[in-house]
């Protein structure tokens, strides 16, 4: 790849993107995006460590049943299996074939999504059984048992908890919109749009996702933007950089999951 | 663009190594929950057998899903080593602030 782009860079300068100088032996994207994800590790890096420090101190609590346990099992296995699709998005986009490229990032996307709704369910859930933080909605009767007493007893546990999946969800949702972007261009906009709509709608005003669903508002206030000053077809360099985005995401589960989930599993026998 | 990616594909992918790479992180993912699920080892224990997991199954996505395995050896170590600097400077001022709440004491 490397030394097929020097030499393109020597000979033409006919496709957006190639007249660019190499750095390190990659286009100038690439090299930005590997150093937004560097500097986006140390985001991550300093909540994990942070969240290992908090639980050290604390009589940490071990809430999770075998019901959260197999369905963060399951999104990781949606995680993964988008990394694999990706992966085919961009052998697609590399070998020109616009039809598969847009399946293979359909295909990730709707990995993604699958791992949002879940991680939705999961938080719902949570909340319902009285695992809260302040400034989320109050619910019109108050929970009463061990996530309650835990929320009460051990506040670090929900703030860290809700901190750092908030964070990935966030990442994971971003990504989903980017992909869309990549893949269906102008046409992404009001499916973004409608989707808010129908979450705003939808979505009771007790749950937190009444409010979070605007992310979707900001994405599509954003994407709009960016496609209006470079609304060009976007080619395997822009699908490549995309996917180590999205690579990223999946790589910050693997910390997440098992130090987050597995390491506050319910102690059982 | 698209030669030169065909080019590098052709040189030293094939589809089938991902397949196999994604099949190692689902099986790794599996023994990660039977292993957190089953409590076999004692907490540290069990954080540092998670961890070095955790470890294989990034350096397995950053180095055949990311790439980076098959880019310039350049930028592979720029990308390592700033990132590692980055993270023990970053310690450098987390840890003497944790301690010193430890001293103080938490209440």
């Amino acid at each position: 790849m490397a030394d097929a782009t020097l030499q393109h860079d020597a000979v033409g300068h006919g496709t957006p993107g190639e007249f660019e100088a190499p750095l390190f032996g990659a286009y100038s994207k690439k090299v930005g995006m590997w150093l937004f994800l560097a500097s986006d590790s140390l985001t991550f890096g300093a909540l994990l460590v942070a969240f290992c420090y908090v639980r050290s101190y604390t009589d940490w609590p071990t809430p999770f049943h075998v019901q959260s346990i197999i369905n963060s099992t399951i999104m990781t296995g949606c995680l993964l299996s988008s990394s694999l699709t990706m992966v085919m998005g961009v052998f697609a986009a590399q070998r020109g074939d616009r039809a598969w490229t847009r399946n293979w990032l359909f295909a990730t996307m709707a990995f993604g999504t699958a791992f949002i709704v879940l991680h939705g369910m999961e938080w719902t859930k949570l909340i319902g059984e009285g695992l809260t933080l302040p400034i989320f909605p109050k619910p019109a009767t108050p929970a009463v048992g061990e996530m309650a007493d835990i929320s009460k007893n051990t506040p670090q546990f929900a703030a860290t908890f809700f901190g750092l999946t908030a964070m990935h969800m966030l990442h994971v949702t971003v990504g989903v919109m980017y992909l869309g972007v990549i893949a269906f261009r102008k046409w992404f906009l009001p499916v973004i749009g409608v989707l808010w709509l129908v979450g705003y709608l939808l979505i009771p005003s007790d749950n937190v996702f009444h409010y979070g669903i605007h992310v979707l508002l900001i994405g599509l206030i954003v994407a709009s933007v960016i496609l209006s000053l470079k609304s060009k077809d976007y080619d395997a360099q822009d699908v490549e950089v995309a996917g180590l985005y999205w690579h990223f995401v999946d790589l910050v589960w693997m910390f997440i999951f098992p130090l987050v989930y597995l390491l506050s599993t319910k102690i059982v026998g | 663009m698209h030669d030169a990616a065909t080019e590098e594909y052709s040189g030293h992918d094939s589809k089938a190594q991902y397949f196999w790479v994604w099949g190692a992180l689902l099986v790794l993912t599996a023994i990660e929950v039977v292993l957190g699920y089953k409590q076999i080892f004692e907490p540290v224990r069990m954080l540092e057998v998670l961890l070095i997991l955790s470890i294989i199954k990034s350096a397995l996505i950053i180095g055949y899903f990311m790439h980076l395995k098959f880019e310039r050896a350049i930028m592979r170590w720029m990308l390592v080593f700033s990132v590692s600097a980055c993270f023990v400077i970053m310690y450098f001022f987390f840890f003497p602030d944790a301690g010193r709440v430890l001293r103080l004491g938490v209440h």
